[in-house]
């Protein structure tokens, strides 16, 4: 059995800074290395923005916890450099299996499109997820990027001062103080920063709890996400199956809300439990239990001067639909080229309030989305159960009510519409890579398009010539021209062009389209460019 | 775009009114609750508008007996 969350990883250390006279200043502090974290860290180190992380702890993730990773997360991965060992190790599944009651009432296959370097899904333990994370990062400091990460180290005070940050820090060999030009907190749902700073919190407490088994088993189950409403082993509540690597299946069992979650956990108790949901026969072993409940809540804002908040400690789902470390990797892929724009003087400091703009939008999609699924999973009112329940019924016959089945609606990319750095679009072009939407893949001349795009400001010119480098006001902008002929599947043209003959975007250095044309103006482009680095 | 339609519009309004009832004959509350559920669901798929979906909500709502201000 896989145990490697019992390994420490980064052990405490005595560093220097704890013997020093004066606080140490740093530029950028993290609190907190989990996924998102180590995404922020090592996103900054990539482009050499010197990085401490600090965390209580010196471990990966106890237990499987986050096990669904997307598509867009895994292409972010990919420009921080360590996407492969995710998709290499993780489980790909397409097929959904909805059961209703004694019976499958449909199935379903996420279909996914053709030309994508990546799957829709994958699922891989949130241990694994955080190693390959922590290997980069490693990887990274090896190659002499300024990033250091400090097991052990607990934050216990927050002091927002009017051009850094003052914070205490508790370790083995007592506290020491530190000081930081920026602080990313990234400290989880409970956020202690959040807290030491007294701030808000608010959302909508779901009164359910949810049992969470991790088993070990030489299953002949598929590689398929079954969801179960009302099944006879767990009446009137709701079930979930869903593989992961190495035999570890994932086991959701809903269980209401009055019940004694010490007892619930026990195995004694746990067991019957799933042997009453995978059959007398199946042998397996418990590698990790736990019980949770959530809420969909979100602070008011992200940016607090320079404490910025990211992932579950700025905002929390429920779990159906996998929108939390995966909106979480979006958050950190949306602030560090902003945060490095300012840093440097590049950009103005309002620049970040735009970060805050960008994810309190996602967030509220994504807490809209999540809330809609547990009201379906969960019914909170007997007409909300006879619809839930009409639905099911017709779903198994009439493929119309299928869609209205809600079992979580699985977390796809935020586009920022109406965001204040989105420049101009062109009318004809395909509204999927209009302003505001990540950049879609596609097969490019044997390699895939996401590879060529992130971490600058690029021109994407298809059928057009656009300047090899440009620069406005010490930001470059780096020309990437592709023509029909770098395009042998025409997923290209599909998804950049439409009916146009040729397009030129800007993208973001987070693979955001920033602004986009049908020829080339460097006017134009020179006002896009200063209104999506909130200079206009 | 298409609006709700409040005018007469069912052919042998007294027959559709009795296979109506039919339906629900000898069921108990909770099963007749049911194929309501059931039915607004197909109606409102076969009707599809979604601008006069909300209509027929509004419009449902709002009706003398309707709770709703």
């Amino acid at each position: 059995m896989s145990k490697i969350f019992e390994t420490p990883l980064y052990p405490y250390q005595r560093s220097a800074d704890q013997d020093a006279s004066q606080p140490v200043r740093h530029p950028v502090i993290v609190i907190g290395a989990g996924p998102i974290g180590l995404g922020a860290a090592i996103d900054l180190a990539q482009q050499d923005v010197p990085v401490l992380v600090l965390d209580d702890n010196d471990k990966v993730s106890w237990g499987s916890r986050a096990i669904c990773f997307a598509k867009r997360p895994l292409e972010i991965l990919d420009r921080l450099g360590c996407g492969d060992p995710m998709v290499d190790k993780g489980v790909v599944w397409n097929t959904g299996k909805v059961f209703f009651d004694e019976r499958q009432v449909y199935g379903f296959n996420l279909l996914p499109e053709e030309g994508h370097r990546r799957p829709a899904f994958i699922n891989l333990q949130q241990y694994y997820f955080e190693l390959y994370l922590y290997e980069r990062l490693r990887e990274l400091e090896a190659e002499g990027k300024p990033v250091q990460i400090r097991g052990g180290n607990k934050v216990v005070s927050v002091t927002p001062k009017d051009d850094y940050v003052a914070l205490t820090v508790d370790t083995p060999d007592g506290p020491y103080q530190l000081e930081t030009d920026w602080l990313i907190a990234c400290d989880g749902a409970g956020s202690p920063t959040r807290a030491m700073m007294g701030l808000d919190f608010i959302g909508r407490v779901f009164e359910d709890n949810f049992l969470i088994a991790d088993v070990v088993m030489k299953a002949d189950f598929p590689t398929e996400r079954w969801f179960w409403f009302d099944p006879p082993f767990n009446r009137n509540q709701s079930a979930l199956l869903h593989k992961q690597p190495d035999d570890v299946w994932r086991i959701d069992l809903q269980l209401g809300w009055d019940i004694d979650k010490e007892e619930e956990k026990k195995p004694e108790n746990v067991i019957p439990r799933l042997k009453a949901m995978l059959g007398p026969d199946v042998e397996f072993d418990l590698e990790w239990v736990s019980i949770y409940t959530f809420q969909c809540r979100r602070m008011e804002k992200f940016r607090h001067g320079r404490v910025i908040f990211a992932g579950d400690a700025a905002h929390q789902v429920s779990p159906f639909g996998a929108r939390g470390a995966n909106s979480g990797l979006q958050d950190t892929d949306n602030l560090i080229w902003k945060l490095k724009l300012v840093m440097d003087g590049k950009a103005p400091e309002s620049l970040l309030d735009t970060y805050d703009w960008e994810r309190v939008y996602g967030a509220d999609e994504n807490i809209l989305n999540s809330s809609r699924s547990t009201d379906f999973i969960t019914p909170k009112s007997e007409v909300s159960r006879q619809f839930r329940d009409a639905v099911l019924d017709l779903s198994e016959t009439y493929e119309f009510a299928r869609p209205f089945v809600n079992s979580g609606r699985l977390s796809v990319p935020c586009t920022y519409d109406g965001s204040p750095l989105n420049g101009p679009d062109a009318a004809g072009l395909p509204v999927r890579t209009r302003p505001g939407s990540p950049a879609v893949d596609a097969p490019v001349s044997g390699g895939w398009l996401l590879d060529r795009l992130g971490d600058k400001f690029q021109l994407l010119a298809i059928n057009t010539e656009v300047p090899a480098n440009l620069e406005e006001g010490g930001i470059a902008i780096e020309g990437l021209s592709l023509s029909t002929g770098d395009d042998p599947s025409g997923a290209l043209k599909d998804r950049y062009l439409g009916k146009a003959a040729s397009a030129v975007y800007l993208m973001r250095p987070d693979q955001h389209v920033a602004a986009r044309w049908t020829a080339y103006d460097e006017t134009a482009v020179r006002a896009a460019l200063n209104t999506a680095t909130g200079r206009a | 775009m298409a609006h709700l339609n409040t005018s007469a519009n069912i052919a042998g309004p007294d027959d559709f009114y009795a296979e109506l009832l039919a339906t629900h004959e000898g069921l108990s509350k909770a099963e007749s609750d049911a194929l309501n559920a059931r039915l607004i669901l197909l109606l409102a798929n076969h009707i599809g508008d979604r601008a006069v979906l909300t209509e027929a909500l509004a419009a449902a709502a709002h009706a003398p007996g309707g709770d709703k201000a």
